[in-house]
């Protein structure tokens, strides 16, 4: 409880700080208003998003793709992942092309996208799915490589036998792993909702960004900039709890260390 | 006879530094219900051995049968317990239990009662409900046991369980496993490093030496259960050990203090 505290009089400390430097260069007058509009401004602007509605509006639309791509890269990542980890031949041949393929960024595909899946929610969601995806799936086919040898022998101690040794022994004992994939993939793609629906979307948070800079309201801009940092953590912080769990339940992690 | 392993070698071939023999020409005639420990230092062959008899492994020569049939691969007549326990943190206690009864297809509601019956007999029923890390080492290695036990083997293969133990615990899953043993008559042949575990466990002793492993010889240890560690009969068999493996000083001394 005691670090908790202390974490967040930290976190209070280090961002009034920045909040403080910020002002004073406001305060300087040297910069024009709207190329760097003071707090004040930005955080009556994130008010006045929250009171009228166009936040909500927008973070629903938002959340609604994130959870499309995000959650269909998942179930595609693992499962992909538990049969490429599991036939290693296979993926010696498939490792290649993923690796080809990973550095690619999402949006460098954009053209494709709109292409091949018109425009709408369809574009975000899609480079959400590409983002998500590789993580998980590279984090899943090193976690079934990694089954420890002992729950191998066990199992074939007792007779397990396919399916029940892929879903009773492989899948739990790579879970671990494949947490991490899903909260590295969760990083991944939130930045990159944002960048989607920069370039193909009427609504959502990227959106809301690229709307205040039509209207010339860098306001705005730095509000909704603001918006996304803060929801970031928040999953972040969210994924992190659970993942730790997990960490604990498995015993990867015995104790809680700070 | 039961368990029988003849003329077995394990050999272990490199390609560029040609290849060790792990085990070289064993022959060992085990008899049902016996409690057989096989003991030597590192690199004996006897985890090797183990595992031939588990049929984790193939011997290069050689074979081992039970019951007149050529052991090829793992059964669930014959559960090793290992010594880093093999429980799967992800299940608690209970459901640990039940695995090998997933695996025989019976019901539900008779594994949930096997299951709590075992846990019952090593005396966990409080922590059935406990995750292997909430458990200590002894505790764990109680859970493995009553894992084993639950699907009914006629073999336990023990590859030094209680290594990981300090010597207190050590002691008390030795009178542990000795109980068992007595109430549910299983052969058991258990791998250990330990004198005194072999001479207050085994029926007869396994005597291995290193490079080639192989059996040295075999010491009947003909004490009556339970067995005092202190007693001058158990020190004499413990001696006896001790000079198989020439550890035993055999100069008299002058005098006695």
């Amino acid at each position: 409880m005691m670090n908790i505290l202390k974490k967040a009089v930290k976190a209070v400390v280090s961002i009034s700080v920045l909040i403080l430097i910020w002002e004073l260069f406001v305060l300087t007058g040297r910069f024009e208003k709207s190329l760097l509009p003071s707090p004040a401004v930005v955080f009556t602007g994130i008010a006045k998003m929250i009171m009228d509605g166009t936040l909500f509006t927008n973070l629903k639309v938002s959340i609604a793709r994130f959870l499309a791509g995000y959650l269909a890269a998942a179930l595609a990542g693992v499962a992909f992942g538990l049969l490429l980890g599991w036939n290693k031949k296979v993926w010696a041949f498939i490792d290649p092309v993923i690796q080809v393929l990973r550095p690619i960024s999402p949006i460098a595909w954009f053209p494709f996208i709109v292409l091949w899946f018109g425009i709408g929610d369809a574009p975000a969601v899609v480079i959400i799915f590409i983002a998500a995806f590789f993580p998980i799936l590279l984090s899943t086919v090193s976690g079934v490589g990694n089954v420890d040898a002992i729950y191998m022998k066990v199992a074939d101690n007792f007779g397990i036998k396919q399916p029940g040794l892929l879903f009773k022994i492989v899948f739990p004992s790579a879970f671990p792993h494949i947490a991490n994939g899903l909260h590295l993939a969760l990083g991944s793609a939130w930045v990159f909702l944002v960048a989607g629906e920069m370039v193909g979307a009427q609504s959502g948070l990227g959106f809301m960004i690229i709307d205040a800079r039509n209207s010339l309201r860098s306001d705005l801009v730095l509000a909704g900039i603001i918006i996304i940092g803060v929801l970031g953590l928040l999953l972040d912080r969210l994924i992190r709890l659970l993942e730790n769990r997990i960490k604990r339940q498995w015993g990867v992690i015995s104790e809680e260390r700070n | 006879m039961f368990i029988s392993v003849s003329d077995a070698s394990r050999e272990y071939f490199f390609k560029d530094k040609g290849k060790t023999t792990a085990l070289h020409k064993v022959n060992l005639e085990i008899e049902k219900g016996e409690f057989i420990c096989l003991l030597g230092p590192s690199g004996c062959g006897k985890s090797t051995l183990l595992n031939l008899i588990a049929g984790f492994d193939k011997p290069t020569s050689g074979q081992v049968s039970i019951n007149g049939e050529v052991v090829l691969k793992p059964s669930e007549d014959r559960i090793t317990i290992f010594q880093n326990y093999g429980l799967l943190p992800w299940r608690n206690v209970l459901r640990n239990v039940e695995l090998g009864l997933e695996a025989k297809k019976i019901p539900k509601k008779e594994r949930r009662r096997i299951a709590e019956e075992y846990i019952e007999l090593v005396g966990l029923s409080a922590y059935k409900n406990h995750y292997p890390a909430q458990l200590s080492g002894g505790m764990q290695q109680r859970v493995a046991l009553a894992r084993a036990l639950a699907v009914d083997p006629d073999i336990l293969l023990m590859d030094e369980p209680f290594g990981a133990l300090d010597a207190m615990t050590r002691m008390s899953m030795q009178d542990e496993i000795e109980r068992l043993w007595q109430e549910k008559k299983k052969t058991i042949i258990f791998v250990t490093h330990d004198i005194e575990e072999a001479v207050f466990l085994a029926d007869r002793i396994v005597i291995m030496t290193p490079s080639p492993g192989r059996i040295k010889s075999i010491i009947k240890v003909p004490l009556a259960r339970k067995r005092d560690r202190t007693g001058v009969d158990f020190f004499k068999i413990r001696d006896k050990v001790f000079a198989e493996f020439g550890l035993k000083d055999t100069v008299e001394p002058d005098y006695y203090l």
